[in-house]
């Protein structure tokens, strides 16, 4: 496990470059920052600053090292890397009249997905001729504001989530730079915008803060603010699964393997579920759980001294685990959706933490019933 | 001046109607009737607690407007006002996932309005669903939109 204190502002979201040696983070301003790892700290060497106002989203595209971002200014730049080791903006016209909120690149590279407030995805495509980013519409039936956004590996089907409570997958096949897609399980029609799928009721349940789609693109897991994980498999007739669990809202979840799911929220901890073969859900261990020494009796002199400087009897108020504050995005450090080994969380604490997710699903496997 | 020019007759319209972006929620079903008092009654006088409990979770009203909601609510506190204090417990480990999820819910509604000693009693029923469903079923109180 490494972990890496930013600074006291909360980390809004991060994105790893391809070889993971530069990470960009938005401290929760209007600048998208890059550290460069030397060693075991991260030393700022870029502080990419166009956005008016904050950043809420970052994804930096692996292959063509293009990191896109997005803020409540209404505005994506794609930035790119020129001969001189600047980061070069480009302006996306997102045509949309409410704050971004969620920004990613297709897996192919070639177009990326934007949610926003203006209750639509601005699904962005770069145009040769004209030189300049130009963006199609996901409007309907999204009834509020999108929240989350993931990508089929297809490069075609878009999941969102979003404050109606609802997750929903989309097309969004551009006729103009792509062929033409064959048949999913999710259906066979995919002309740009059409609704495949849509789950959840808008009374049940509470906003989605998180979906994401399995390495084959069959099942897609979301979570939102009832504390439950859902399932989905396209496969086995939209057979939907759900386990309320015991625990805060999650606010991110990932697939870490064929049947493995972590999530991560308020509890400030990594929790692993496993779904079996029938998409049965099932709790299994709290992911590194930092083992707090039981508190040591308290002298009458350390209480007192606690209630007139802190008004609290307690001696040591950290939590037990790694983060101190809620894990607002979770990213995968090393290995794929199929096979994860490093898993990379920050949080609302500053705090970036690179989790060896192997040697932890392991433990957590001698402890399986 | 023109009487037209005076009418107030278009402020009596509801211009959101017309605002076709304007969020509608999902409809609740009618014809709900909530818990049958009849039947959590012939269960309470035969001492089935835990069955008329249960007749009590599973028809939860939703939506089928405020007096109905009054009932069930006030027929819930009294079905769990049977129950001695060391009953409890087991009575909630008999419950299901959802079960709890609604008994949580009844509970925070019980605290809504409080009558002289439904309040004690609704604490102690808190404590043990609390320690079945965890914070995770108080979220989902919280974040439910079929108030009673």
């Amino acid at each position: 496990m490494e972990k890496f204190q930013f600074g006291v502002e909360p980390v809004t979201c991060h994105a790893w470059n391809k070889d993971r040696t530069e990470i960009a983070v938005s401290l929760n301003s209007n600048e998208v920052k890059i550290y460069k790892k030397n060693g075991t700290k991260y030393e700022c060497i870029h502080t990419l600053s166009e956005h008016t106002q904050r950043v809420t989203s970052i994804d930096w595209a692996p292959n063509s090292n293009k990191i896109v971002s997005c803020g409540t200014d209404r505005n994506a730049y794609v930035w790119t890397l020129n001969g001189n080791n600047t980061w070069k903006p480009s302006l996306v016209i997102l045509r949309i009249n409410r704050a971004a909120t969620f920004v990613k690149w297709s897996p192919l590279e070639n177009k990326f997905a934007v949610g926003s407030g203006a209750r639509l995805v601005s699904v962005c495509y770069f145009e040769q001729e004209n030189d300049w980013w130009v963006s199609k519409h996901i409007k309907k039936p999204i009834r509020s504001t999108v929240t989350c956004l993931d990508w089929h590996s297809n490069n075609i089907l878009l999941a969102t989530g979003s404050t109606d409570f609802k997750a929903r997958v989309f097309s969004a096949y551009i006729k103009e730079i792509e062929d033409k897609p064959t048949a999913t399980p999710w259906g066979k029609k995919m002309t740009f915008g059409i609704l495949m799928a849509e789950f959840g009721q808008s009374s049940d349940g509470g906003w989605i803060h998180s979906v994401c789609f399995n390495k084959s693109g069959d099942l897609l897991a979301w979570v939102g603010h009832d504390s439950c994980v859902n399932i989905v498999n396209a496969v086995n007739e939209m057979k939907v699964t759900k386990l309320k669990t015991n625990f805060l809202p999650f606010l991110t979840v990932m697939w870490t393997g064929p049947q493995s799911l972590v999530t991560a929220g308020h509890d400030c901890e990594l929790l692993l579920f496993r779904v079996d073969n029938s998409t049965n859900i099932s709790f299994i261990k709290k992911l590194g759980e930092a083992n707090k020494q039981t508190e040591s009796k308290m002298s009458a002199m350390d209480m007192f001294r606690g209630m007139d400087k802190k008004a609290s009897t307690a001696k040591d108020t950290t939590k037990s685990s790694v983060h101190q504050n809620s894990i607002t995005c979770m990213s995968i450090h090393t290995g794929d959706k199929e096979n994860t080994t490093k898993l990379t969380t920050s949080g609302n604490d500053g705090l970036m933490v690179t989790w060896n997710y192997k040697s932890l699903e392991a433990a957590a496997g001698d402890m399986k019933i | 001046m023109a009487k037209s020019s005076q009418s107030r007759q278009f402020r009596k319209v509801n211009v959101d109607e017309f605002d076709e972006n304007n969020f509608v929620d999902d409809v609740v079903e009618d014809g709900q009737t909530g818990p049958d008092e009849g039947e959590v009654t012939n269960l309470l006088n035969a001492k089935k607690n835990t069955e008329a409990l249960k007749v009590v979770l599973a028809n939860r009203p939703v939506g089928g407007g405020h007096q109905l909601q009054a009932k069930a609510l006030q027929l819930a506190v009294r079905v769990l006002s049977v129950y001695r204090s060391n009953e409890i417990e087991a009575a909630v480990k008999s419950l299901s996932k959802d079960e709890i999820d609604t008994l949580m819910k009844y509970i925070y509604e019980g605290f809504a309005e409080p009558t002289d000693k439904s309040c004690g009693i609704l604490l102690s029923w808190h404590e043990k669903a609390f320690a079945e469903g965890g914070v995770g079923s108080i979220v989902r109180v919280l974040t439910d939109r079929k108030s009673v």
